[in-house]
């Protein structure tokens, strides 16, 4: 298989959550598994930055968890149903996060929903993505 | 003998529970979807099923990373509601049918689909959401309900064909079974719905209501459709799709629709509901 495209790649915006996101991220999706924990939750909250050290993860990925940067989590190994977890603590939806994660306001995204969500046309492969400029 | 009478499909999306558990049904947002399975609360308030073999995927909530079974089968006398990180739903403890599970588990794992057994799991919205949107708030769920928790996180999945065999396995152990019951197979996750990236919020209308009429008139070709096209037309999360397969092999080779509903949005996702029954 290695050396071979990934067809999965072609798809825009998108990160599927393979063997090597699994393996990244196993740490990272761990310590948002903790959270699931009232007591943890409220450690973490207490000093997240300390918090985070206890878990074996990089420096990259504690910095993304402290920035919220829920695109970049998702790229270092993340989850969706483990980041559940971290923006759940925060009090936040997932329709909060995945607002963010397209560049949106919530109340955009919303709208966007309403009206009948994303459409397919023009999201299907990265050339539509990069036709579009 | 035990009967395999029909079979349900349904979205599980959490804030459909959060809705209900907060009392929010008759808000505009949420009242058209209500509204949309009143016809499934009476249908099977008349059907009366003694079990429901509940197939749906945890998120996150009785398996992490450390285990990620396949096909796991809960083979307890109960089941508790997770704490999924803002506390439990308030909703009945479900009550397992050891026998019947114990069972299928013995049938299927000689037919050649190696499940694993588990004996103690909490069970998350993917299980307890599909209970109420079709018994409402009861006191206690009004049947036997055996979870069967698919992995649709960690890619990858089963394949379709994999999960359309595994529900005829299933049936052999449910035709198989030496008790008068009425058994009820529900599919769940779905529809059309991607809730990560730049991406999320992808609906494919086309898409769902193409998978909603193969149910019934080529199953087949659901089975034989690859990966990449759940992803790439249905969204990341729209790969739960899989799991109404296995809910559709349990079925007869032919089916009667008899109730379909499809609504967009709950939160980020379209709502797929179909009810199918045995012929005979």
């Amino acid at each position: 298989m290695q050396g071979e495209p990934n067809p999965f790649d072609d798809i825009p915006g998108t990160t599927l959550f393979d063997a090597q996101r699994s393996r990244q991220g196993y740490h990272l999706n761990m310590f948002c598994m903790s959270l699931m924990k009232a007591d943890n939750r409220a450690e973490f909250k207490a000093n997240e930055a300390a918090y985070l050290l206890k878990f074996p993860m990089t420096a990259e990925q504690r910095e993304a968890v402290l920035k919220r940067d829920w695109n970049r989590l998702i790229y270092l190994g993340g989850n969706i149903y483990f980041l559940a977890k971290l923006f759940s603590t925060d009090g936040k939806s997932f329709q909060h996060v995945a607002a963010i994660m397209t560049g949106s306001t919530q109340e955009d995204y919303a709208k966007m929903m309403l009206d009948g969500g994303r459409s397919p046309e023009g999201n299907r492969s990265k050339k539509d993505w990069d036709n579009r400029g | 003998m035990a009967k395999l009478v029909a079979g349900v499909a349904t979205s599980h999306v959490p804030a459909i529970g959060a809705a209900i558990d907060l009392g929010k049904t008759q808000e505009p947002y949420w009242q058209p979807l209500f509204k949309g399975y009143e016809p499934a609360k009476k249908w099977i308030a008349e059907q009366k099923p003694d079990v429901i073999i509940l197939v749906y995927n945890d998120h996150a909530s009785a398996f992490s990373l450390e285990m990620i079974p396949t096909f796991a089968l809960g083979c307890a006398e109960t089941f508790a509601p997770a704490d999924e990180g803002w506390g439990p739903r308030k909703v009945p403890v479900v009550k397992g049918h050891p026998e019947l599970a114990w069972h299928i588990a013995q049938s299927v794992i000689l037919d050649e689909f190696d499940l694993t057994i588990v004996n103690n799991m909490t069970v998350d919205h993917g299980l307890t959401v599909p209970l109420s949107l079709l018994f409402g708030q009861p006191q206690e769920w009004p049947c036997q309900v055996i979870p069967l928790a698919v992995n649709v996180v960690q890619y990858p999945p089963p394949t379709g064909n994999r999960c359309y065999n595994f529900g005829k396995a299933i049936r052999r152990a449910v035709d198989s079974f030496d008790q008068n019951l009425k058994v009820m197979i529900f599919g769940t996750g779905g529809m059309s719905h991607q809730l990560q990236g730049p991406r999320a919020g992808l609906i494919n209308r086309q898409f769902d209501t193409a998978f909603l009429d193969n149910l019934t008139a080529d199953p087949g070709k659901l089975a034989r459709m690859p990966h990449i096209d759940y992803v790439r037309e249905a969204g990341s999360e729209g790969i739960e799709l899989v799991m109404w397969l296995i809910m559709r092999g349990a079925l007869d080779e032919k089916v009667r629709e008899v109730y379909r509903f499809y609504h967009v949005p709950a939160s980020n996702t379209a709502v797929g509901h179909i009810i199918l029954e045995n012929e005979a």
